[in-house]
Order: structure tokens, then sequence, then C-alpha cells
């Protein structure tokens, strides 16, 4: 019922990024933050990523959909480079990625992103999760940073759980403390890669709601989630791959309510049908 | 007994040698081992490519030869001169260094990747990474494998008798000059090693209690 509350309370105070979900021609007015650009990816021989165009302007919540192995985890790892890519670009904030090291250290640090597995750290305590990137990566004090923290994980809805180890917590909480701790590097842009996918039936709401809050705040979101709720209440625009493709993009309640391509149908007669 | 305590001159100074033997192998190996172990999962791949290549030749190169490079072979390269202890250290310390590599990597690869992943992806770089979120989670599993390691060194450290280092491995040798009796002799130089091996077991199981107690 908590989570009620957040997802009600993100509907009213989410005047910037909810007006744009009705207006896709004022979410292409915003700069753009994320160009993906003639992207080819191989595993091998396999052609993972064909031809990938994308932009994300600031602000813009964008929804990536479409059947397993499609190539949606493979497209969000190539933007804080994760996976390397074999040609095309990604730039990020009008920046390259760069190759390994520093530079590309630092720019992942403006890229959060957000497992399906939650990933953790299982040796460091909720607290120590959040805090970790900010001292070490943006140098600040510990004290500051604890603060920041605390204040981070009570707005996802676990500043009682501050002390514990993951393993305690539930995966809904989990995935919460995740968020958080992406949020904590003040990102620019945040990849969430089927963030509820993993989670008991349940716990799939009090995650999608801090979400729904996130985007209603404006941040400049990538989302891959078979989630059709999410996808018409926070989404500015939907993607749809297969094959290693974009087949189709659209705004939500186009896309679900009538998709152009065969494969896209097809698709979503097998999502309902679940 | 009269066998040792007439002959503990040279039991002392040869286990006394053996000790040193260890200590300075084991200690750069374990910094040598750390760097080819964390060079062996880089994202850098001329980093991977070297670690492999080193970890290959070196590891699969017999002990003896090694020695015979450094014994013979090193001095003739006009470098700086050591004495044949440290050229033993230096011997020991390569050729075991590739097996503590493959007993971090090993261990790395106990640790989830995920872990890793969401290291970088709050833009951790590669040293913190390993040093913060890879390197704790593989520490329990690693101390096993790795006291293995440490004790085949203390054994690997007699194979420089035969290279005029007097460690322990050549306390036979002398005390045949003086008459001994070999196997008596060699008795008492397997129970020293064993204590010693026993001590390095009683080390194991103390980290790996503590850190079972971390978790
Ligand atoms: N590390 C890898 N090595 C080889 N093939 C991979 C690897 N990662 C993904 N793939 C393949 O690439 C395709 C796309 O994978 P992925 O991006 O995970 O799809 P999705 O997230 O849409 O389910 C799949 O066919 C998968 O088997
Ligand atoms: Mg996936």
């Amino acid at each position: 019922m908590e989570s009620n509350d957040q997802g009600d309370s993100a509907d009213k105070r989410g005047p910037a990024s909810f007006e744009t979900t009705s207006n896709p021609i004022a979410a292409a007015t915003g700069e753009p933050l994320v160009i993906v650009e003639d992207v080819e990816k191989y595993y091998g021989d396999f052609h993972a990523l064909k031809n990938i165009n994308l932009t994300v302007n600031k602000g813009e919540v964008v929804v990536v959909i479409g059947p397993s192995g499609s190539g949606k985890s493979t497209l969000c790892r190539t933007i804080n480079r994760l996976e390397t890519i074999n040609a095309g670009q990604i730039r990020i904030d009008g920046k390259k990625l760069p190759e390994e090291g520093k530079a590309l250290a630092a720019l992942r640090a403006d890229v959060g992103m957000v497992f399906q597995s939650f990933n953790l750290f299982a040796h460091k305590t909720i607290l120590e999760n959040v805090t970790l990137g900010p001292t070490r990566v943006r140098g600040q004090k510990r004290a500051e940073a604890e603060e920041a923290a605390r204040a981070l994980l009570e707005r996802v809805g676990v500043g009682v759980q501050a002390d514990k180890m993951p393993a305690q917590l539930s995966g809904g909480q989990q995935q919460r403390v995740a968020i958080a701790r992406a949020l904590a590097m003040k990102p620019k842009v945040m990849l969430f890669d089927e963030p509820t996918s993993a989670l008991d039936p349940e716990m799939i709401n009090e995650v999608l709601d801090v979400m729904v809050q996130l985007a209603s705040e404006g941040m400049t979101m990538v989302v891959v989630t078979h989630e059709m709720g999410f996808a018409r209440k926070a989404a500015d625009r939907v993607v749809f791959m297969s094959e290693g493709e974009i087949v189709e993009e659209a705004e939500p309640e186009e896309f679900f309510t009538n998709p152009k391509s065969d494969r896209a149908k097809d698709f979503l007669s097998k999502l309902l049908t679940h | 007994m009269d066998v040792l305590l007439n002959n503990l001159d040279i039991f002392v100074v040869g286990f006394r040698t053996t000790l040193v033997l260890f200590v300075w192998s084991a200690l750069f190996s374990t910094v040598l081992g750390l760097i080819v172990g964390m060079m062996r999962v880089s994202p850098v791949p001329v980093m991977r490519g070297f670690g492999t290549f080193y970890v290959n030749l070196v590891r699969n190169t017999p002990l003896t030869l090694i020695f015979f490079f450094f014994a013979f072979g090193y001095p003739k390269l006009g470098l700086p001169e050591f004495s044949y202890t440290w050229l033993a250290i230096i011997a020991l310390s390569l050729y075991t260094a590739t097996y503590i590599a493959e007993v971090l990597r090993s261990g790395f690869n106990t640790v989830p990747l995920g872990q890793a992943e969401a290291a970088r992806a709050i833009g951790l770089s590669f040293v913190p990474t390993m040093t913060r979120v890879v390197m704790p989670q593989a520490f329990r599993a690693v101390i096993p494998p790795f006291m293995s390691v440490l004790i085949a060194l203390l054994k690997n450290t007699t194979i420089a008798a035969g290279f005029s280092v007097h460690e322990a491995g050549a306390i036979r040798a002398y005390a045949s000059e003086r008459g001994e009796p070999a196997m008596i002799v060699l008795l008492w130089v397997a129970f020293f090693f064993i204590v010693l091996v026993m001590i390095l077991a009683y080390i194991q199981r103390r980290l790996e209690k503590r850190w079972k107690v971390a978790r």
C-alpha cells in the first residue's frame, strides 16, 4: 500500500515527463542524450545487433520490448560498454564512448545500470553498496556519502534495511537498493535490463512504482521490460526489437493497440495470452 | 635424538635458510601472482595475452630447469649479480607465481560475473573492481588451494640444495660428512618439514574460520 502511494504521488507531481507521454513531439524536442548510430555487434559469427539506430533525448523514457534473445540486453550493455561493439558509434551527452580505462570508468559513472539479477555486492551492507561508488569514484567524504545514501534508501522505501546484508532482503527490496545504488552516482541516464523479471509477482509493483516516480521526476531512462502497465504509464516511446533489429518504434498506446509489423503483432499476441 | 643434538648447528643453519627461501619466495610469488592473476582477467587483451603467455611458459617448465637457468645462465648475462640464495628465491618466486596466479584466477571465477559488472557499471575501474568487490568475495575460496601452493613451495625449496644453497635439503650431505647415518638424518629433516607444513595448515584453518564468520 505504501507502493500505491508512491504511484499516485508520482502521477500528481510528474509535470514534465508525464505531459510528454501524450505528446511525442515534446519529447523529441529535448536534446539528444544517448545516440546509438549504425551499431553492429557480433558474438563470434552470431549477429546480435543489426544496424541499430536509436536516440534518447534528455528526460525521455524509452521502453525496449521484444522476444527473448532479440538483443535487448546486448543493446543495454553496449550503451555503457559492458559489451564492445564491432561497428558504428555510441555517444552519451555528446561524448563518444572511450576505450577501456579511466575515461570509460568516468563515463560509466554517468550511466546508471539496473540488472535483472540485482547484483548487489554480496559482502557489503546495503549502505555500503550505495556509498561505494560515491566515495571511490566521486571522491565524496564518507559521512556525506552516507547521509545521501540514507536519504536515497529512504526514498526507495528501504531506509530501515540500511545496515543489513543484501541476502537478508527480499528480491523487491534488493532491486530498489540497486536503483538507489545507481542513483547515488547522479547519473545522466539510467538503464534498466528487465528489472522485474526475477521478482515474485507481489514484488513487481514496488519496484515499478519507484521507476514511475523516477520517470516523473524527469530522469532519462532506457527500460527493457515486458510490463505493459509501466510502458503505458511512464514511457514516451516503445522500441520493439526482434532478431537483433529495431523493427518498430511508436508511442506506447499506439504500439500496444495498433502494432504495424507482423513480428510485433505476433509477439504481442503471445504476451497477452500469458 | 643424539643425531639431532650432535648436529644441531647443521640443522639450524639448514632450516633457517629454508625459512628464508620460503618466506621471501612466498612474498614475491604472491605479489607477482596477484599481478599476473589480475592480468589474466583484465579487460585489455594485451594484458590477458601476456598473463597467459607467462603462466604457460613458466608453469610448463620443470622447476629444476628454471634453477639451472638462474644458477648457470643468469650469471653470464652480465646483469646485476646475486648470491645463490637470492637466485634461488627468484627462481622459486617466478615459478610459484604461476600457480598462485592460477589459484587466484579460479578464485575470481567463483564470484558471479554480475558482481564485477555492477562494480564497473557504477564507474569503478578495473583495479578497484578487483580489490573492492571481487577479491573480498574470492578470498575464502582461495585460501585452501593457496595454502597447498605454499606447502608445495616449502617442499620445492629443497631443490636449491642441488645449487649450492645450504638449506634443509642439504642437511643430510653435511651430516654424512660427519659420519652420521643418512636414514636417521633424513627422518629428522622430514619430521621438521612436517611440523612446518602443520603450522601452515593451522594458519589455513584459522583464516578459513575467520572469513566464514566475516560473511
Ligand atoms: N556473451 C555472449 N556470447 C555469445 N552469445 C551471446 C552472448 N550474450 C548474448 N548472446 C546472444 O545474443 C542474443 C541476444 O541476447 P540478449 O541481448 O541477451 O537478448 P535479450 O536480452 O533480448 O533476451 C541471444 O541469441 C544470445 O544467445
Ligand atoms: Mg535480456
